[in-house]
C-alpha cells in the first residue's frame, strides 16, 4: 500500500488514464462561466428589492443596473440550461453518475469528513471519488436543478403555474431561488479550496489526466 | 515628423465637438455593459470583439429580442394569472414610480379624455363618465415587479378586449400603445395577443373605490400576465399600431414582452 507502488504503476502505464473524459471538462467550464455570469448580475437584481438587510457590492455585479443585470441573467440562462441539461442527460446515459456519484452511505460520508479535516483523505486515484466528493456533486447537482425550477417559476409564474406551486407560491420560490444561490456559492468556496489543495485534480479538470 | 493638427482650418472647434459627442454612446443607455464586457466572456459566447463593448451590448439585445419571441411563443392567451381571496391582499399596496408620490400626475377627472387613435373604426375620445357606464368586474391577482417584489390587489374595470371591440379596433395589428399623463412621457407597447387576454383591464377602481391617484387615476392598465412596468398609470391615449414604438423603460433596456 505504499505510495511508491502507484507512482511505479503510473508510470508504466503510457498513456496515462482518462481521468475527466473531454465531455465533462468542456460541460464543467461552460457551467463554471454561466454561474459566475448567472450569480453576479443575480446579485444586480437582488439589490433592486433586496430579501434581506443587505445588498452585494457593485464591485461584484454585473450589468450596472437593474435592466442590465437582467439582460445578462437572461442571456446567460440558456447557456446554464442547455448545458446544464445536455450535463445531466449525458451523465445519467453513459451511467457516469452511478458509476461515480453511487453508492453514498452515511457511515463513508462520516468517515471521509473525520479524513478530511485530519488532512489524511488519500488522493491517489483521481478516478474514484470520494464521500465527501460524491455527496458535494450530487447534492450540488440537485441545487442546480432546484435554481433552475424556482428561477423559471418565477420568470414565468403564470405560464410555469404548476412550477409555482411545486414552491408553494411566488414569494417562496424567489426565497428558495436565493438559498440555492447561497448554497451554490458555499459550494464554489469549498470546491475551489479542494481544487487547490490537491492540484492534480484541477490539472485532470483541464487536460483530462 | 511634423505633428498634424485634428483640427481643419475654418472648421468652428465648438460645432465640430458638438458633433462627434452625438456620434459617442449614450452613457445612460450603456450602463449596463459596465464591469461585463470586461470578463471575456462573450468572446468565448459569439467569439467577436469584446474589446469594443459595443458588440456585448449588440449580444445582449439579440438574445432579449430572442426572449421576446420565446416568450411570446409560449404565451398561452387560455391561461389565467392565479386569483386571491380578498383576505390575501397586501395593505397597503405599495405605491411604486420612479418619481415620489408628490410628483405622481395629479389629473382632474372632469377634464381628462382618453384619446383613441389608429388601427379603430370610432376614433371619438372617451369622457370618465362614459367610461364608467361600461360593464366592469373585479379581479384580485398578483403584482409583481420587475424588481422581484410582489403584492395582492384588488382591481376593478372593462376588460380592454370588450373595449377593443367596441371601438372597432383591428385586432389582428400587433400593439396597442398606451401614453401617459406623467411628466417624462411615459409610455408602454403591449403586445395585441396579451391586450385581448381576458384579465387585461382597463381598471378604474381600487378595492372597489375610485382609483386613487397612487394607483393612477382616472386610469390604469391592469395586465396581470406582465410585468408591473408593462401596466401603464394615469393613461391619457391608447393607440392600434402595428410599429413598434418603444416604450419609458423598454427603451431604456426592460425586456419589451416581459411577461409572466
Amino acid at each position: 500500500m505504499s505510495s511508491l507502488t502507484v507512482t511505479d504503476e503510473q508510470a508504466s502505464a503510457t498513456p496515462a488514464k482518462v481521468i475527466q473524459p473531454a465531455w465533462v471538462r468542456i460541460m464543467h467550464w461552460i457551467n463554471a462561466l454561466a454561474m459566475i455570469l448567472m450569480i453576479m448580475s443575480g446579485w444586480q437584481i437582488y439589490n433592486a428589492s433586496p430579501l434581506f438587510d443587505f445588498r452585494f457590492s457593485r464591485d461584484i455585479t454585473l450589468g450596472g443596473w437593474l435592466g442590465g443585470a437582467l439582460l445578462w441573467h437572461f442571456a446567460a440562462m440558456w447557456l446554464l440550461m442547455i448545458n446544464g441539461l445536455a450535463y445531466l442527460i449525458t451523465g445519467f446515459a453513459t451511467g457516469r453518475f452511478r458509476k461515480k456519484l453511487l453508492p453514498i452511505t452515511p457511515s463513508g460520508v462520516l468517515h471521509d469528513v473525520r479524513a478530511a479535516l485530519t488532512f489524511k483523505l488519500g488522493h491517489d486515484d483521481l478516478t474514484v471519488y470520494n464521500y465527501v466528493q460524491r455527496l458535494l456533486y450530487a447534492g450540488i447537482i440537485v441545487v442546480g436543478v432546484l435554481i433552475v425550477l424556482s428561477g423559471l417559476s418565477m420568470w414565468k409564474p403564470v405560464q410555469l403555474y404548476y412550477l409555482v406551486m411545486l414552491f408553494g407560491d411566488y414569494p417562496t420560490a424567489r426565497y428558495v431561488h436565493f438559498f440555492c444561490m447561497a448554497a451554490i456559492c458555499a459550494f464554489l468556496v469549498i470546491h475551489v479550496l479542494l481544487a487547490l489543495l490537491v492540484p492534480k485534480s484541477l490539472r485532470a479538470m483541464i487536460i483530462g489526466r | 515628423m511634423a505633428k498634424r493638427s485634428f483640427l481643419i482650418p475654418g472648421v468652428d472647434k465648438r460645432l465640430l465637438i458638438k458633433d462627434s459627442i452625438k456620434t459617442m454612446p449614450d452613457l445612460t443607455r450603456r450602463r449596463f455593459i459596465a464591469g461585463g464586457a470586461s470578463l471575456g466572456a462573450v468572446t468565448l459566447l459569439t467569439g467577436c470583439d469584446v474589446i469594443d463593448s459595443s458588440s456585448a451590448e449588440e449580444m445582449l439585445k439579440s438574445v432579449s429580442k430572442f426572449n421576446d419571441a420565446v416568450q411570446d411563443f409560449i404565451f398561452n392567451p387560455d391561461a389565467l394569472a392565479p386569483t386571491f381571496p380578498e383576505s390575501a391582499i397586501t395593505k397597503p399596496f405599495p405605491f411604486n414610480a420612479y418619481y415620489d408620490l408628490d410628483d405622481a400626475p395629479d389629473v382632474d377627472g372632469d377634464d381628462w379624455k382618453l384619446e383613441v387613435r389608429g388601427l379603430v373604426d370610432n376614433k371619438k375620445s372617451w369622457t370618465l363618465a362614459e367610461l364608467y357606464k361600461l360593464p366592469q368586474v373585479t379581479q384580485i391577482t398578483r403584482h409583481i415587479c420587475v424588481e422581484g417584489w410582489s403584492a395582492i390587489g384588488s382591481w376593478t374595470g372593462t376588460p380592454l378586449r370588450d373595449f377593443l371591440k367596441l371601438i372597432g379596433a383591428d385586432t389582428r395589428a400587433k400593439y396597442v400603445w398606451f401614453q401617459c399623463a406623467d411628466k417624462d412621457g411615459y409610455n408602454s407597447p403591449l403586445d395585441m395577443r396579451s391586450a385581448l387576454h381576458p384579465q387585461t383591464q382597463m381598471t378604474f377602481k381600487y378595492a372597489n373605490e375610485i382609483l386613487p391617484r397612487a394607483y393612477g387615476f382616472p386610469m390604469k392598465i391592469r395586465v396581470p400576465t406582465k410585468l408591473g412596468f408593462k401596466n401603464p398609470k394615469y393613461v391619457v391615449s391608447m393607440e392600434v399600431t402595428n410599429d413598434y414604438k418603444g416604450g419609458y423603460w423598454e427603451d431604456q433596456g426592460y425586456n419589451s414582452f416581459s411577461g409572466s
